[in-house]
């Protein structure tokens, strides 16, 4: 099974299980979490059920090219199934057997693995899913985002594909991934990762990277104030890769680390704080039983 | 009649590191959520894997005790009215328990006469209290962290997903949120399908083991034990002796099958604390080494299933375990190329906290500490101090400490030997982080325990200076650890130092710095917070508390002579000589803890007995002094034994508290004589 097709295959999966299938976002991040229809839409009353890949950028993850298990960027496949079904263990083990991994077959472990993101305020408990050793998925029942609690909570199924496509295709390096036939991983993307490197680590304007930061930082918020939600949350990414790309040029010490985290952070809570308001505003459009609409809409606080 | 109880809490893989605590607790809790329910009986076992928690009840009563029920109501006098009747008072009470008044009984309660209601109160059938007691055991259950989840508000290590609660073949209805109990259970998460129907606590033991659950956890541990071993010794080695991991794994596996795979002995070439730290810590795989402690090139896993699919699974395990050695190669053969020099020189980007510099001022700081140390104690060449004092925190800068910081000082000496340092230099590089937790190795070379102390006085003098302390159960810079080591080394390796100076200098070291705390404050301070973790280690080596007092009292700055004081009057203590000894110092002390002098006018002294008194005990003072000089305790003593019958007779024949001041003054000054002489070695007034 090639790259193109896992995708594929997932996306056929959860399109059946209810989920809508949605395409990446088109601004940088550091993974699906940070996509809206994962960051805004796990807020609040309303259920919701998406699954998309997305686009994944680590600017300090970047080997130039040459180790065939790193990568700068590389893909998630995204699901959110809010509230967290039942069965959802159960749901997550037949999407491999449509990838065509056996459970049976394997040994397939839940190893204990909370996950928190410092710059969305966000956490929650799950598990690394292991086969046969290696980790290929993140299971996370969301607890907090944006430093709101979640309610109800939903579970986030994160796979990571080229790990998948190594194991199923047998491959030791991601480069040599058969994405389509005929073309590999490193046909699509190894030049990338060489030129990205060199940016990341070695040419990103330390000075204009900090004053992008607070120009964004400062756009955020301002936008935010015009409750103007999605294109105020735009610039929390944007702010949120900047940090990312000073850390890479390790031009961001200890103690300013944490300054730059916690002004993201803040951002990611004014946005998540005018996502929920603006959700009530509208009268919960996504519930469909019409007297807990009634009922929440009635409640002081969303 | 006796039925035995099931309870099973079904529930998404708990993290294992939960486990041992959720089920000594779901035990306890049982017992006393049972008794409180006056249910009793006759045994509890708890048992868990990362899918359930189980409870089992044997012979559990099928009633409740009954139980007598006394309410006390108004006092008797209120009760009655002046006439003798039922006062309103009383006979509300009356109704209010439902009884007739003259059912009620007068009873004495704090020297007053109340009305009681007393009634007997028969016992329920259990099946009606179990649903309530249940859900109460379950309730009561907490977690490191805990969790919601779907539209609950419950919470718990992970979600609940069945509830199985059967007493005898009889369902226990309860319900925990959207979970309704039944009487079923699931097998292994992959090689058993749905909801197993259960008929009782027999039945359900039987169901699991068909459907590859081994319950027990005690059980499960043994042949994971056991198979790790066979797979090894049939790979001609044997495992890592490590008791947590073997844990761990008891709890991520319900049916365990051990493989044992090999990666390609070239891995080898990268230090052995690399591989096992990356097996153990990232796979949870048993390192496996020869007869002679050499490390194999291969691993021992534990697959959660039958041996069916073991093909696959050492083949997929394997190829993870290469990608990671092959990542640990790359560090190593990175590192090595790395000049160390200039590595300690770019620790000045690394800042070690806000206010005491980077890293790289820590070095300077750790190398004139060290030299001032090694001078005080020697026993070391300078130029090793130096050196080692310079590279011990260049590791911090490696790609492999980066990716595995427990390994830090231990990549240190591997990186110094590569580039040809002396050996008591590689060897300090890793002995300056020693003890890391209670219980660990002690650095052994003279330099390992001057750079050792050097680090941790540092450390603890710095943080100290601005005004950083623990509090309560916060101490984010380990600051306890600290001391615990400074106090270890001084009490078993005596390398004789003297803290107050090292401290002190340690102090003036930071002088670029902004402080909070004055000099003598944090010697003070420190020394104060060292002694405390060195009362703490005495206490857990089994010394009683009253001796240790007693020594900290007359001797309180050297350690290393503590622990041979508290042994010695420990011994002491114990010995025969002890009554006759106590009973010299009691008398003589009784008195004389008020008067501060010992002088003596000789020339007023007038009966035998004091005169003689005074002899002996100035005969005997040089001798004793003499063997506390030699610190031979026990021996100063039992010397001190030798002054009982002259006691004896001075209290026969005297009486101290004479009217004649200066005779009482020289009869107090010679008890103080003895008094000061025992507590010479240790306050005796402190033991008990």
């Amino acid at each position: 099974m090639n790259f193109q097709e896992i995708i594929l295959k997932l996306q056929e999966y959860w399109g059946q299980q209810g989920c809508v299938i949605q395409q990446p976002y088109d601004l940088e991040k550091g993974a699906g979490t940070m996509n809206p229809a994962t960051f805004l839409r796990a807020l609040g009353p309303e259920p919701w059920k998406v699954a998309y890949v997305e686009p994944s950028r680590r600017p300090t993850d970047g080997r130039y090219g040459e180790n065939p298990n790193r990568l700068q960027h590389y893909y998630q496949f995204q699901v959110i199934l809010k509230p967290s079904p039942d069965d959802v263990i159960d749901l997550y083990l037949n999407s491999l057997k449509k990838i065509g991994i056996n459970p049976q077959e394997h040994d397939i472990r839940l190893v204990e693995d909370n996950w928190e993101s410092p710059t969305l305020g966000a956490w929650g408990l799950g598990w690394e899913i292991w086969l046969d050793g290696m980790e290929i998925t993140q299971f996370t029942y969301f607890q907090q985002c944006g430093s709101y609690d979640c309610f109800p909570v939903c579970a986030e199924i994160t796979y990571g594909l080229e790990r998948i496509a190594m194991y199923i295709q047998n491959k030791e390096s991601v480069y040599d991934i058969e994405w389509a036939d005929g073309i590999t991983y490193a046909d699509v993307h190894h030049q990338t990762e060489v030129d990205y490197s060199r940016y990341n680590f070695e040419l990103a304007d330390v000075q204009a990277l900090a004053a992008m930061f607070s120009i964004c930082e400062k756009e955020a918020l301002q936008v935010a104030e015009n409750n103007l939600v999605q294109p105020a949350y735009d610039y929390v990414l944007k702010c949120s890769h900047l940090f990312n790309l000073l850390d890479a040029r390790a031009a961001i010490s200890v103690t300013e680390r944490t300054g730059y985290i916690l002004r993201v952070r803040n951002l990611a809570r004014v946005v998540a704080g005018k996502y929920l308001e603006q959700r009530k505003s509208l009268g919960f459009p996504l519930i469909k039983d019409e007297a807990l609409r009634r009922q929440l809409l009635e409640e002081k606080e969303a | 009649m006796a039925k035995d109880l099931l309870l099973e809490i079904g529930v998404e893989e708990i993290p294992s590191a939960y486990m041992p605590k959720a089920i000594a607790d779901l035990k306890d809790n049982a017992a006393l959520k049972l008794s409180q329910a006056r249910l009793s009986c006759h045994s509890i076992n708890c048992f868990g894997t990362a899918r359930r928690l189980a409870l089992i009840v044997n012979g559990l009563d099928e009633y409740q005790a009954d139980a007598v029920i006394e309410n006390r109501g108004p006092k008797k006098a209120a009760a009655f009215d002046a006439e003798g009747n039922p006062s309103k008072a009383g006979i509300g009470f009356a109704r209010s328990q439902g009884m007739e008044f003259t059912s009620l009984e007068i009873r004495e309660y704090a020297g007053t006469e109340y009305m009681y209601a007393v009634r007997k109160e028969k016992g329920a059938a259990s099946v009606q209290v179990l649903p309530e007691v249940l859900k109460e055991i379950i309730q009561s259950l907490s977690f490191p962290k805990s969790m919601r989840w779907g539209y609950n508000q419950f919470r718990f290590a992970r979600p609940i997903r069945w509830l199985a609660a059967i007493y005898g073949n009889q369902l226990i209805d309860l319900k925990i949120e959207n979970i309704v109990s039944g009487m079923h259970t699931m097998g292994h998460r992959f090689l058993s399908d749905g909801m197993i129907e259960i008929k009782n606590v027999a039945d359900y033991r039987e169901k699991l083991q068909k459907h590859y659950v081994i319950l027990n956890q005690q059980e499960r541990k043994a042949i994971i034990s056991r198979q790790i071993k066979a797979e090894a010794a049939a790979a001609g080695g044997e495992p890592m002796d490590n008791e947590e991991l073997l844990d761990e794994i008891t709890y991520l596996v319900e049916y365990p099958t051990a493989f044992y795979g090999s990666f390609d002995p070239s891995y080898l070439e990268v230090p052995s604390e690399v591989l096992t730290t990356s097996m153990i810590e990232h796979q949870r795989y048993f390192p496996v080494f020869d007869q002679a402690g050499k490390l194999l090139p291969g691993f021992i896993g534990v697959n959660n299933g039958t041996a069916s699919n073991i093909d696959v699974v050492r083949a997929g395990n394997e190829r993870v375990l290469k990608a990671r050695l092959e990542d640990a190669l790359f560090f190593w053969k990175e590192d090595l190329k790395k000049d160390w020099d200039q590595v300690v020189e770019k620790l000045d980007s690394v800042l070690f906290h806000e206010r005491l510099g980077t890293v790289r001022d820590k070095v300077t700081r750790l190398q004139k500490n060290a030299a001032a140390i090694a001078k005080q104690i020697g026993g070391v060449e300078m130029t090793i101090i130096d050196r080692a004092a310079f590279l011990c925190k260049a590791d911090l800068l490696s790609s492999m400490v980066y990716e595995f910081p427990e390994l830090q000082g231990i990549m240190g000496r591997y990186y110094a030997i590569e580039t040809g340092e002396r050996e008591e230099v590689c060897n300090a590089i890793y002995e300056h982080y020693l003890p890391r937790f209670a219980g660990d190795e002690l650095p052994s070379s003279r330099a390992g325990i001057v750079l050792s102390l050097a680090e941790k006085i540092d450390h603890l003098t710095s943080f100290f200076a601005i005004g950083i302390k623990p509090s309560g159960s916060q101490d984010p810079y380990a600051l306890r650890r600290q001391a615990m080591g400074i106090a270890t080394i001084i009490l078993d390796e005596r390398p004789g130092i003297d803290l107050m100076t090292a401290i002190g200098n340690a102090y003036d070291n930071l002088s670029a710095l902004k402080l909070d705390r004055s000099r003598d404050e944090v010697i003070t301070e420190t020394i104060d917070f060292i002694r405390q973790r060195l009362r703490s280690i005495l206490t857990e080596r089994g010394y009683s508390y009253d001796v240790i007092d007693a020594v900290f009292a007359a001797q309180a700055n050297d350690f290393a002579d503590m622990e041979q004081r508290i042994k010695s009057v420990t011994e002491f203590k114990n010995s025969t000589e002890m009554e006759d000894f106590m009973v010299v110092y009691n008398r003589a002390n009784n008195l004389s803890k008020s008067w501060s002098s010992d002088e003596v006018n000789k020339e007023v002294l007038q009966e035998d007995t004091e005169i003689r008194l005074l002899e002996a005990v100035t005969g005997l003072m040089p001798q004793v002094k003499n063997s506390i000089q030699q610190k031979e305790y026990t021996a100063a003593l039992r010397k001190i034994v030798e002054l009982r019958p002259y006691v004896d007779a001075f209290f026969d024949q005297v009486m101290v508290m004479t009217p004649d001041p200066q005779l009482k003054a020289s009869r107090l000054a010679i008890l103080k004589m003895i008094a000061n002489m025992c507590n010479l070695t240790a306050d005796f007034s402190k033991i008990v």
